[in-house]
């Protein structure tokens, strides 16, 4: 059975998107969600509604992973392979950290460029797929095949 | 808040080395704060205040420190605090002391910090923890602490121009300032050619880019200035400001272990960033400017770090930090020596004691005890440093 590694942080289906909470006083979104009390100082805000966060944004910075993270990182593949990943700033006004897309590097990526969110298998384990929110380079049309 | 009434005196100041030794956190501890005493050449019965760096495991809390060195020093009677502010752990524990001899209520703190720290990657403890982000930093994006240094480190490639060669060149001139320094671990020089050649941590950071972790110790005694003039110190180095802010909403610079930012949208982005607001608060609390900085100790977690931190302090302008490294500005004979003790290049982190540690080599430079790396006649230096869970700190000591 396929399912997210961490439950209600993100949609799966055709157009995945990240799952805030926005406080409903002061309209302050959070990722992951916040709940109980509004982090704007500003702000005596309890009460909070889910919220679906923009698809896309522009790439913060980036970098890689070229040794296997310590646990509780469960390693996709033996041996280890190498994966990429990316702050991405939303038009929400937050950074996102995610990892890129399977089949992107740092080569791909530059500060300031475009990423859309996608869904991806984390690991496997004995239940099934794992997934995971990603980031993935938008490429214009003709650059790949420049690539 | 400036003035020479705030002013506390630093009467002594000891380390133990850094290094891997095998040994307890106490036997450094209790080492670093005999040497501070006989530095000081007060007694022990005379301290009435120990403060404490607890001991880091893996970005929380681990021993409490406080009690355990007051015990191994031998119980005096002393009062008792211990602190734990991550990376910022020293800073805040010398906070301590500094308020309660400013309030009068005590005459002569100990502060110390000591740790040892396991090999590799600085890993969470054992357990699941879904609440926990960092926990979930691991578990969800394999994201190691190289991995948000590399963050950085990109950035000033993208924005400003940087070249792996001018972080290389960050390892080159800390490695060099470190070669004769007693208490640093690595006493080797390194060329830009061994850093490129290492392996890639996190991408642009290479192996000699990122520090390593240590044991080690270090201890600051903590005076009013009416005991040190007392004492027969006459115009001892002072320490002008504790910088121990936290962020201000919204925090939008991506930091360890977050797996996000806040959100600027409905409050505009701050006027300053965490850490630059670490180092201007030292500055307004002292009355001293950074044009009138001899020498910093900043917390050069990664080469790349060294260069934001400059910027951060406003020792030069934000993009400008290679300019000056490359001008040979921060080495020791230029304008601005950053990081003369070989910094975290030449040590590798003991969390608790790091912050002290770079109090001691200020207190050793702006007395002129710098041996095999004084920076000529400083008369005012600051340390920087920041670590996880919005903690941070920035000293500044003068004579």
């Amino acid at each position: 059975m396929t399912a997210p590694a961490i439950e209600g942080w993100f949609t799966t289906g055709a157009d995945p998107a990240l799952l805030g909470t926005r406080c409903t006083t002061c309209t302050t979104v959070f990722f992951p969600k916040a709940d109980g009390f509004c982090r704007n100082p500003a702000c005596s805000g309890e009460t909070f509604e889910e919220v679906a966060l923009s698809r896309r944004g522009v790439v913060w910075s980036y970098t890689d992973a070229q040794y296997q993270p310590p646990p509780p990182y469960v390693p996709a593949t033996d041996p280890y392979e190498p994966f990429a990943l990316a702050a991405v700033e939303l038009p929400e006004g937050l950074v996102v950290l995610g990892q890129v897309a399977q089949g992107y590097g740092v080569a791909d990526l530059r500060v300031g460029q475009e990423a859309e969110l996608v869904v991806e298998t984390l690991y496997t384990d004995e239940t099934g797929d794992r997934t995971i929110w990603r980031w993935k380079p938008v490429v214009e049309l003709g650059e790949e095949t420049d690539q | 808040m400036s003035g020479a009434s705030k002013d506390v005196a630093v009467a002594g100041v000891g380390m133990h080395p850094w290094g891997k030794w095998g040994k307890s956190f106490v036997t450094y501890g209790v080492h670093a704060a005999r040497a501070a005493l006989a530095d000081a050449d007060v007694p022990w019965t005379d301290v009435d205040l120990v403060v404490g760096g607890e001991t880091v495991r893996n970005g929380y809390g681990g021993y409490v420190a406080g009690a355990t060195f007051a015990q191994a020093l031998g119980w005096n009677g002393a009062r008792v605090a211990t602190s734990y502010a991550a990376c910022a752990t020293g800073a805040q524990a010398l906070d301590t002391a500094r308020a309660r001899i400013l309030a009068g209520m005590c005459e002569v703190a100990l502060v110390v910090g000591a740790d040892t720290t396991p090999k590799g990657f600085l890993a969470p403890n054992a357990g699941e923890r879904w609440d926990d982000p960092d926990w979930l930093r691991f578990r969800l994006l394999g994201m190691t602490n190289p991995a948000y240094f590399a963050l950085y480190a990109r950035r000033r490639m993208d924005l400003y121009g940087a070249t792996q060669a001018d972080f290389a060149q960050v390892k080159v001139k800390n490695a060099r300032h470190g070669l004769h320094n007693p208490y640093a671990r690595y006493r080797k020089e390194v060329s830009v050619d061994d850093v490129l050649a290492s392996a890639v941590v996190s991408d642009p950071l290479h192996l000699l880019d990122i520090c390593a972790t240590s044991d080690g110790a270090a201890a600051v005694v903590l005076t009013s200035v009416d005991y040190a003039r007392r004492h027969g110190i006459g115009s001892p180095v002072r320490v002008k400001a504790v910088s121990t802010v936290t962020p201000t909403f919204p925090h939008t610079v991506m930091d360890m272990p977050n797996l996000s930012t806040d959100s600027s949208a409905v409050t505009g982005v701050p006027e300053r960033t965490f850490k630059e607001s670490i180092g201007r608060a030292a500055y307004e609390e002292a009355g001293i400017g950074p044009e009138d900085v001899d020498v910093a100790e900043v917390y050069d977690l990664s080469t790349a770090l060294e260069l934001d931190w400059i910027e951060d302090l406003a020792l030069c302008g934000r993009g400008e930090a290679e300019a000056l490294l490359r001008a040979g500005d921060t080495t020791i004979g230029g304008r601005i020596p950053v990081n003369p003790s070989g910094g975290l290049a030449c040590f590798g982190e003991a969390v608790p004691a790091q912050a002290l540690a770079q109090v001691c080599e200020l207190t050793w430079q702006l007395r002129g005890q710098a041996e095999g790396r004084q920076v000529e006649g400083a008369r005012v230096g600051i340390t920087a440093n920041q670590g996880l869970f919005g903690h941070g700190s920035s000293v500044l000591l003068a004579v």
